[in-house]
This record gives C-alpha cells, sequence and structure tokens, in this order.
C-alpha cells in the first residue's frame, strides 16, 4: 500500500482483504488475517487506512426484496435522454426512493440505465409514467422487467 | 354541458398532467398530449399497440375524465372496450369519436 500522487496504491495483500470483505463485511480482522496468513494487526491498519482514502466507502445490507414482500418487482429502465437534459434526468431520478441505482451510457444515444424496485406492475407504471416520462429531455423508455436473479455483488 | 366543458378542452395542460403514450408497463413511446386536440392527433400517428394498451386499461377514460374533466367524452370511450376492437379499426373509432366531441364542443 503506496501514496502516489495522493492516490492510495493497492497490493495484493489489499485486494485480498477487500475481497474478502465483499464477501462478509461483518467478519474480525482475526478471521481476514487467519484466512490471508497475516497479522490481525496488519488487517486492521490496512482496512482503516483504505477507509481514510474512502477506498472502502461504507459497509452496507444487502437485502433480499423478494422475501421481505414489501417490494418485490425490480425492473432495468433503459432512458433515451436529450443529451442537454441528461444530467438533469439522472439527478431526479437519483431522489425517487424507488431507484436504487442510476448510470448513463453512450452507445448510438445517450441513455440512462436506471435499476427500479416497487410493489407490483401497476406501480412500476405509475412510478415511470407520472414520474419519470414527464421529466424534461426524456425521449423515451424502454422498461425490463427482472423474472430472476442469477448474481448480485458490489465491488 | 357545452359551456362547461369546452374551456378545458381547449386549454392545454401543464406536462406533468399530459397523456404520454405506452406500448406495454413501462415501455414509453415518446409521445404525448396536452390537450384534446393534440391527444386527437397522436390518436393517428403513435403505434396502435399503445392504444390497445391504454384503452384496455382504462387510461385513456381516467385521463379525460380526471384530468380533461370531460365525464361525457370518458364515458363514450369507456363504452368502446366492450367491441373488443384492436388495430386500425381500433385507432379510426377512437379518432372518430374525439374528432366528432371536438367539433361539438366548438362548433
Amino acid at each position: 500500500m503506496k501514496l502516489k500522487n495522493n492516490i492510495l496504491a493497492l497490493d495484493t495483500t489489499d485486494l485480498k482483504i477487500l475481497e474478502a470483505l465483499q464477501e462478509d463485511a461483518r467478519q474480525t480482522y482475526t478471521a481476514i488475517g487467519k484466512r490471508l496468513g497475516i497479522a490481525h494487526s496488519t488487517v486492521y491498519d490496512r482496512i482503516k487506512r483504505m477507509e481514510q482514502h474512502e477506498i472502502i466507502k461504507k459497509y452496507t445490507t444487502i437485502v433480499n426484496a423478494e422475501k421481505t414482500g414489501a417490494k418485490n418487482i425490480t425492473a432495468m429502465m433503459t432512458i433515451y435522454t436529450d443529451p442537454k437534459e441528461s444530467e438533469r434526468v439522472a439527478e431526479k431520478l437519483c431522489k425517487a426512493s424507488q431507484v436504487l441505482e442510476v448510470y448513463t451510457s453512450l452507445s448510438e444515444e445517450l441513455q440512462i440505465i436506471a435499476k427500479v424496485v416497487a410493489q407490483n406492475q401497476e406501480s412500476l407504471h405509475d412510478f415511470i409514467a407520472n414520474s419519470v416520462a414527464p421529466l424534461p429531455g426524456v425521449l423515451r423508455i424502454r422498461t425490463s422487467i427482472v423474472t430472476k436473479k442469477f448474481k448480485e455483488l458490489s465491488f | 354541458m357545452k359551456g362547461e366543458v369546452a374551456p378545458k378542452v381547449i386549454k392545454t395542460i401543464p406536462r406533468e398532467k399530459a397523456f404520454y403514450f405506452f406500448t406495454s408497463i413501462g415501455n414509453y413511446t415518446g409521445e404525448s398530449a396536452s390537450s384534446l386536440k393534440e391527444f386527437m392527433e397522436r390518436i393517428n400517428e403513435v403505434n396502435v399497440k399503445s392504444l390497445e394498451f391504454h384503452l384496455y386499461r382504462g387510461d385513456f377514460e381516467k385521463w379525460i375524465a380526471e384530468v380533461l374533466e370531460d365525464k361525457e367524452l370518458a364515458e363514450e370511450i369507456r363504452k368502446l372496450q366492450k367491441f373488443n376492437l384492436v388495430g386500425d379499426t381500433l385507432r379510426k373509432q377512437l379518432y372518430t369519436i374525439i374528432l366528432r366531441h371536438l367539433e361539438y364542443l366548438t362548433r
């Protein structure tokens, strides 16, 4: 772990610690140390340093929405936008509680890709029709409802 | 009746209350209407799947009754559902009903 131009350069040990945390962020420093063959104090120091440099942004919980019964539809929305308005559309989407993730992508046209959750198809449609389609700069929207999730990890 | 509805029909409504045409759940065509006249024009242009989608969900009658506040036209459109029309036949029927209604309101 070295600082280059104020950016933390990670070595193999750091990457292995991150990998271990991504699998289970609640495991102890000792457990990670044992697994990697290093002292728990080394694990502690490196994690603290990665937290300080915001390489580790936060520890969060991945909720299995299907089992909560509250929000059981996930959809991927592709929004084609006027390039002049795309930032504003993305910012508005970020403020909506139904929207979990927002990305922009440039292929032939500028697109915003957003992951959305809703209680059912009707509430998904209401949200898109009443809160997304009317946003200035939205040209058209394609939505795919997720039928099965095979993998979900965050880097 | 004519005097009560006419101003709202002619008026252009704000963007957030416009009618947005979808072809299925979450799939927005990019077409919208902010007045009854514009709505009639879109009926002629939009993908016919969008007309089928909205008619049988009751979206047209709901928007016309609640936003344009034209209960009479909303009822006429609601009645169209029982004929199970699809494709261009549905498009023609919808267009004719709205055109006739607009002529009645503006004559």
